[in-house]
């Protein structure tokens, strides 16, 4: 692997060469974060107008052309709280069986294939498949609990995946000091491995929040679009992301849309700043 | 204490095979629904059928698989060489500062809804490329570049792994024979981390062809073969969010066999992505 | 290890079929709220009139889903909903079903304010949907390709539109499809090209209203029944409503929602000249 010939294009002076490229992938970059900053700051100018306590508590009114947003905030949490209720023990669990029971071997490998494939599937399938097995095949309409399942099943590999590498960092020595004392596996696992481990598996639980907020596919179909608050985990409802998308696309209002998504971005924002602050917390502590 | 230990044991096996159950069981829902109309039009006529009008008994897909051909190859396109860039200026180039602040702020380009992204694209972005390009403006194109951004993060972290996993001996030896940083990066690290790289193209790949609010909102939604890329497509994943509000019967069972040719084309994806992986994994 | 593999599986599949079956029996889609699905024409409308019969009458909800037509239909028979919208006439295996008619609702001919074709015969307009006229200059505008802008197969509006203007030609496949009012009406608000078609009552000044057949879409024009392009706004109940259903659709009709109906821009019921 190591070069044949250093310089194949003798008349160009690789110094100067050199310094155009590292010029090239700073500008990539800095046009990268120009992308991500003019989203930003396009959704936040013409939202932050919008946002005062009335809009964030109030009820809509007339369709959402004027009031609040006060029932999809809800409807978001509602569906958050029940994704991660469910995707986080199956999450975790997956996790630490495979890191901490499973000696390798067939089960193993299917089952990281089966995360690593799910984590390809797109969310209009996930849309898809809610919709026909929770809605219909089960009979829950389009409730909170259709869009938490649906979600649930969505964020299922983030979570697994973020555990397994946060179990993966906890060094072997701290097992094999906990089983000389006669631990048994579960013992050392919920008494040594999972406390050193919880910063990295929390990110991934944090990330998930990230993505049931900002999902729109798998929940028009499961969760429904009643622009109500939902009253029980059986109750239609609508989130903050289907509801910026029907206002935007039927015109109902444009302020009204912004503001909306405002609450978004900021709600995604505050939720990778945390994720990241324990990331690194994380990583300081281990090495 | 023996018990209970061998029932945690399986319970923790039971939560680890809900991924694979959960996955068996949208394969068989999505199939379930999807397959018959496929057997009765004959896969061919399905597949590369090129007139689509469910309501009139027409269930030919090939525009969209197309369409969801030609944005996915743009988006590349767009995501490969400044995905592969931004993941070189972070291992290689940026210092460690500004490399902390630039990784979380490119995930965040992830996080961003993909509501939002449609947004900005149909007011900003489809006037832009009318006034400029001409046409309808909701094309292609317009796709292809609101797509390219929204998978970068995908492949740039992806890439960063492949580009970290080449041996830092490899580097050093490179430069002392006096390359420069950048022949380095170009004639040592790029085609030692060429696995890793090719797998971040095939996730992000996948991530483009699955998407599905964004591309809605600005690929305009026509059913015909594209010629240009400016000319409005539909995709896969656009033809079954826009029409399964009102489909029934076999229109339905049409959506559903669109979603079945999406989920075999991202299993494949995945399949050759994963395998990509473990080859790479199995050398280390 | 063959036989401890295969009692994984068992267990795992008992388990699965286990909560399928709990989950399943635990309850049915209706839980106390009057579910109404159906077009998302109707819906903006519906769900506002909700808003105020929940809100005079307390204790009473109302949950109104967008899915479309054919799907709102399909849930009123199917008893998925309560009462199902449309936004179309009834297909005949559909007219069993109780039909109450809500609104009256124009489908008003849009393009951009600046393009000077302001009137066109209903075979103008369906030779732009057919693809059979390609340019303005054809029909006395400015030159260039006109963009025309269609809904999706299966929405109510396209429905109307099909039957109504396009008879047996087919609307050709090189036309933009769009799945929502807000979106035909914001491309056609920033391409001086284009065309496309919304509800009478979404129209606002960002877009022109082309007159049809030498009638222009004005609410006058709906009542006396001159202006050609018209749909209904109907709930569906499978049978005679029940009294929840029969209290919300009475509801409906009272001047009150009537006066309304018309503020947002649709002929109420009552003001329909036509059966």
């Amino acid at each position: 692997m190591i070069p044949d010939q250093p310089s194949r294009r003798p008349r160009l002076n690789p110094e100067k060469v050199h310094v155009a490229a590292v010029v090239a992938l700073w500008t990539t970059a800095g046009v990268t974060l120009a992308v991500l900053a003019a989203i930003i700051v396009f959704i936040l100018v013409h939202g932050l107008p919008m946002l005062t306590p009335e809009f964030l508590l109030a009820q809509p009114e007339s369709m959402g052309r004027a009031g609040g947003i006060f029932p999809t905030i809800v409807g978001t949490l509602a569906l958050t709280a029940v994704a991660l209720a469910i995707a986080t023990p199956l999450g975790v669990g997956t996790a630490i069986y495979l890191n901490e029971y499973s000696r390798g071997g067939r089960a193993a490998a299917a089952i990281r294939f089966g995360v690593d494939c799910l984590a390809g599937v797109p969310s209009i399938i996930f849309g898809l498949f809610g919709f026909i097995f929770f809605v219909i095949y089960l009979k829950m309409g389009w409730s909170v609990l259709s869009g938490g399942l649906t979600l649930a099943v969505m964020v299922l590999p983030t979570i697994m995946r973020t555990a397994e590498e946060a179990l993966r960092a906890v060094p072997a020595s701290y097992r094999q000091v906990s089983f000389a004392t006669g631990a048994t596996t579960w013992q050392t696992v919920t008494r040594v491995v999972l406390p050193v481990a919880l910063p990295g598996t929390v990110t991934g639980i944090v990330l998930s929040i990230g993505r049931c907020v900002g999902e729109t596919a798998a929940v028009i179909f499961t969760a429904g679009t009643a622009l109500r608050l939902p009253l029980s985990i059986f109750s239609p409802t609508r989130t903050m992301a289907v509801h910026f998308y029907i206002l935007a696309r039927e015109g109902l209002s444009m302020p009204h849309a912004y503001g909306t998504a405002a609450v978004l971005v900021i709600t995604i924002l505050l939720v990778n700043t945390i994720a990241n602050a324990i990331m690194l917390r994380f990583r300081a502590g281990v090495t | 204490m023996r018990l209970r230990e061998f029932v945690i044991e399986k319970l923790l096996f039971i939560a680890a095979l809900s991924s694979l159950a959960v996955l068996a069981l949208i394969a068989v829902f999505v199939f379930i629904e999807g397959t018959p109309i496929m057997l009765r039009e004959g896969l061919g006529s399905f597949l590369l059928g090129a007139k689509w009008a469910p309501t009139k008994g027409s269930f030919g897909i090939l525009p969209m698989i197309m369409g969801s051909i030609w944005v996915t190859v743009g988006a590349l396109l767009i995501a490969g060489p400044v995905g592969v860039a931004c993941a070189v200026f972070l291992v290689e180039i940026a210092p460690r500062q500004v490399a902390d602040v630039v990784r979380p702020a490119i995930q965040l380009l992830a996080g961003i809804p993909s509501v939002v992204y449609g947004f900005i694209g149909i007011v900003v972005l489809v006037p832009f490329i009318r006034e400029t390009f001409g046409g309808p403006g909701l094309s292609i194109l317009s796709a292809a570049i609101i797509l390219g951004v929204m998978v970068l993060p995908t492949v740039i972290s992806i890439a960063q792994n492949a580009l970290e996993a080449v041996p830092v001996e490899y580097k050093q030896g490179a430069l002392a024979l006096g390359c420069t940083h950048w022949q380095t990066i170009l004639l040592v690290i790029l085609p030692t981390a060429r696995t890793g790289l090719i797998t971040a193209l095939v996730l992000g790949m996948g991530r483009a062809v699955g998407e599905t609010m964004a591309v809605i909102m600005v690929v305009g939604n026509a059913v015909k073969l594209p010629i240009n890329p400016l000319d409005p497509a539909r995709t896969l994943t656009s033809n079954i969010a826009l029409e399964m509000a009102y489909a029934a019967g076999a229109h339905r069972e049409a959506l559903f066999a669109t979603g079945v040719v999406l989920f075999v084309f991202i299993m494949i994806l995945n399949a050759l992505a994963n395998m990509r992986l473990r080859r790479r994994g199995s050398h280390r | 290890m063959a036989h401890h593999r295969r009692s994984h599986l068992l267990l795992v599949m008992a388990i699965i079929a286990g909560l399928s079956i709990g989950v399943a029996g635990c309850r049915g889609p209706q839980s106390g709220g009057l579910t109404v699905a159906g077009s998302t024409s109707v819906q903006p409308l519906v769900e506002h009139l909700a808003e105020r019969y929940m809100a005079e009458h307390h204790g009473e909800v109302v949950n109104v889903q967008g899915s479309g037509s054919t799907a709102g239909i399909r849930a009123a028979v199917s008893g998925a909903a309560a009462i199902g919208m449309a936004s179309r006439e009834l297909e005949p295996t559909e007219r069993d079903l109780h039909r109450f008619l809500i609104a009256q609702d124009a489908i008003a001919v849009i393009v951009h304010p600046a393009n000077p074709v302001k009137a066109l015969r209903r075979e103008q307009l369906r030779d732009i949907y057919a693809r059979r006229i390609r340019d303005w200059q054809q029909l006395g505008g400015n030159p260039g390709t006109i963009n025309f802008i269609t809904r999706e197969e299966g929405s109510g509006t396209r429905g109307a539109f099909q039957e109504i203007v396009m008879g047996d030609a087919e609307i050709s496949a090189d036309g933009i499809v769009q799945d929502s009012t807000g979106t035909v009406r914001a491309i056609v608000a920033g391409d001086r090209n284009a065309i496309g078609y919304i509800s009478l009552g979404m129209v606002t000044p960002e877009v022109a209203t082309i007159s049809l057949d030498e009638v222009v879409p004005t609410h006058d024009a709906v009542i006396s029944g001159q202006y050609p392009l018209t749909r209904p706004f109907l709930l569906v109940t499978s049978g005679e409503p029940g009294p929840r259903e029969r209290a919300f659709m009475d509801y409906l009709h009272q001047p009150a929602c009537q006066a309304i109906i018309e503020e947002e821009g649709y002929v109420p019921s009552a003001a329909e000249s036509r059966s």
